[in-house]
């Protein structure tokens, strides 16, 4: 589990998170929702260390994150699965070495181990015979895919996804909102998802923070979004045109 | 002074929580590569022509009956040894590894491929700027004498393809007075722009923030501020060494 109290962030004076608390339960998709500007990515990166918060701290099953050493850092983020909103592939390695790479860096696994570890991912993500192309010759969906592989491979006990979506087709989002869905209930961990579809929040949202300007609004489950009396959530939700159409 | 001052910080984040030496030597291996043998090309087509145009300008200046021939290629020798092959070759390097340098990381930083480095627990300076300090520090070097021989070997082929000095006159010129003190100068300004050029592009690159424009920007300021930084340092190394 991971447990946010009263994270502050501010850029040139403007309040970008104000007093965030909560927490991202275990074995379930814990998703961070909100409109474009409202902090949802600096909050997953003040979750994650990459943009340190100017108050507040983050816990990893009661460890102070925010406040450890660089030791203890180092440790939890060798628990961390990521994938990034642009995927971050390594452009100079192949989809093979992509995957191997936090193996290589963070394990002394031998060689053959490593590469079954790729190809049982690969094949996890629905994926094959990939392994030896460039990250410029596969289909955005396939780097999505691909990042997802690389962010498992080390058996993470916290996957984060950054709109995990984003300029992908509508099946496609789908097909990687269920990946992450499954992923997520197989290994029993914490997957933390930002994003800001609808179809990602009700198809995959079993527990859901609502972001507005900066502020956590709402929490609840996918269920009881729909029924929600706050109204900025409401004209987040019911503005969205797959969700008003239905 | 900021800057500097963020600089010299940027330096020193490379020496914490580095990875392994094995990690960094296969990393060194690969960048020296990509540094040193992908710029020969361009580092033996400079420094020949340089070489060439010298030895045909200082015989046209040297018009006096009382200066012997061997003289151009004494003069040859010392503008190459002194400013051509290390200062020159770094300035032409600045260009292409500088700008490489500095795009190649400004690119990984907008692609948050750095940042998934720092979210797997890498010193994401130390492993992808310091291999390439190291290789830059050894192939500039290396790039330097080579550029000094071709140079001289420019100026000899020329001087003696169009009678401007006869073959041994060339010889004898390029052993009068000579300083073996010299070459080790050339050797330290040499290595002295290596650490320079490669640790301001990586500096530029690793902290761009934007997109495109600002890779292209990040590449031109590592280039024009490497490029200056080599003049301050040629004269400081001269001061100091001389």
């Amino acid at each position: 589990m991971i447990e946010i109290k009263n994270i502050v962030k501010s850029f040139d004076g403007v309040t970008i998170l104000d007093d965030i608390s909560g927490e991202f339960y275990q074995g379930k998709n814990n998703l961070i929702i909100g409109a474009s500007g409202t902090g949802k990515s600096v909050l997953l990166k003040c979750i994650v260390g990459l943009i340190p918060p100017d108050s507040g701290t983050v816990y990893y099953n009661d460890r102070d994150f925010t406040h450890a050493d660089k030791d203890v850092k180092t440790d939890v983020r060798r628990e961390i699965g990521m994938l990034f909103q642009g995927v971050a592939l390594f452009d100079s390695l192949n989809v093979e070495n992509n995957i191997k790479f936090p193996m290589n860096i963070l394990t002394e696994l031998p060689e053959d181990e490593k590469q079954d570890r790729v190809n049982f991912c690969l094949k996890r993500v629905g994926l094959e015979n990939v392994n030896k192309k460039m990250p410029s010759e596969i289909s955005g969906g396939m780097k999505k895919r691909v990042g997802i592989a690389r962010a498992i491979v080390n058996n993470p006990k916290y996957l984060f996804c950054d709109e995990p979506n984003s300029g992908l087709d509508p099946q496609t989002s789908i097909l990687i909102d269920e990946l992450i869905q499954e992923i997520t209930y197989e290994f029993n961990i914490t997957t933390v998802v930002v994003t800001h579809d609808m179809n990602s929040v009700i198809g995959i949202g079993d527990h859901v923070m609502f972001l507005y300007k900066g502020k956590k609004l709402w929490e609840g489950s996918n269920k009881k979004i729909l029924k929600t009396e706050v109204e900025e959530l409401k004209d987040f939700v019911f503005d969205n045109k797959l969700i008003s159409t239905n | 002074m900021r800057s500097l001052g963020k600089y010299v910080i940027f330096i020193g984040t490379l020496f914490k929580k580095m990875e392994t030496f094995s990690t960094y030597v296969k990393r060194t291996l690969d960048e020296a590569i990509s540094i040193g043998i992908n710029s020969l090309v361009l580092v033996t087509i400079v420094s020949t022509f340089i070489g060439a145009v010298t030895t045909v300008q200082t015989a046209a200046n040297l018009v006096s009956p009382f200066i012997q021939d061997f003289i151009i290629s004494t003069v040859v020798r010392d503008m190459t040894v002194f400013e051509l092959a290390p200062t020159i070759t770094s300035i032409v390097l600045a260009g292409k590894v500088g700008s490489s340098i500095a795009g190649e990381l400004g690119t990984m930083r907008i692609t948050e491929q750095v940042d998934a480095l720092e979210v797997m627990g890498i010193n994401s300076a130390s492993y992808l700027v310091l291999p390439k300090m190291i290789a830059a520090m050894l192939m500039f070097p290396m790039l330097c004498v080579m550029a000094g021989f071709l140079s001289i070997y420019g100026g000899y082929l020329i001087g003696t393809l169009t009678n401007i000095v006869s073959g041994e006159d060339y010889v004898y010129g390029l052993r009068f007075d000579f300083r073996q003190y010299f070459i080790f100068i050339a050797l330290v300004k040499s290595l002295v722009f290596a650490f320079l050029v490669s640790s301001i592009a990586a500096y530029k690159g690793f902290f761009t923030q934007g997109g495109a424009l600002e890779v292209g920007q990040a590449s031109t300021s590592a280039v024009t501020n490497s490029c200056i930084a080599i003049l301050l340092a040629d004269y400081m190394v001269v001061e100091i060494l001389l």
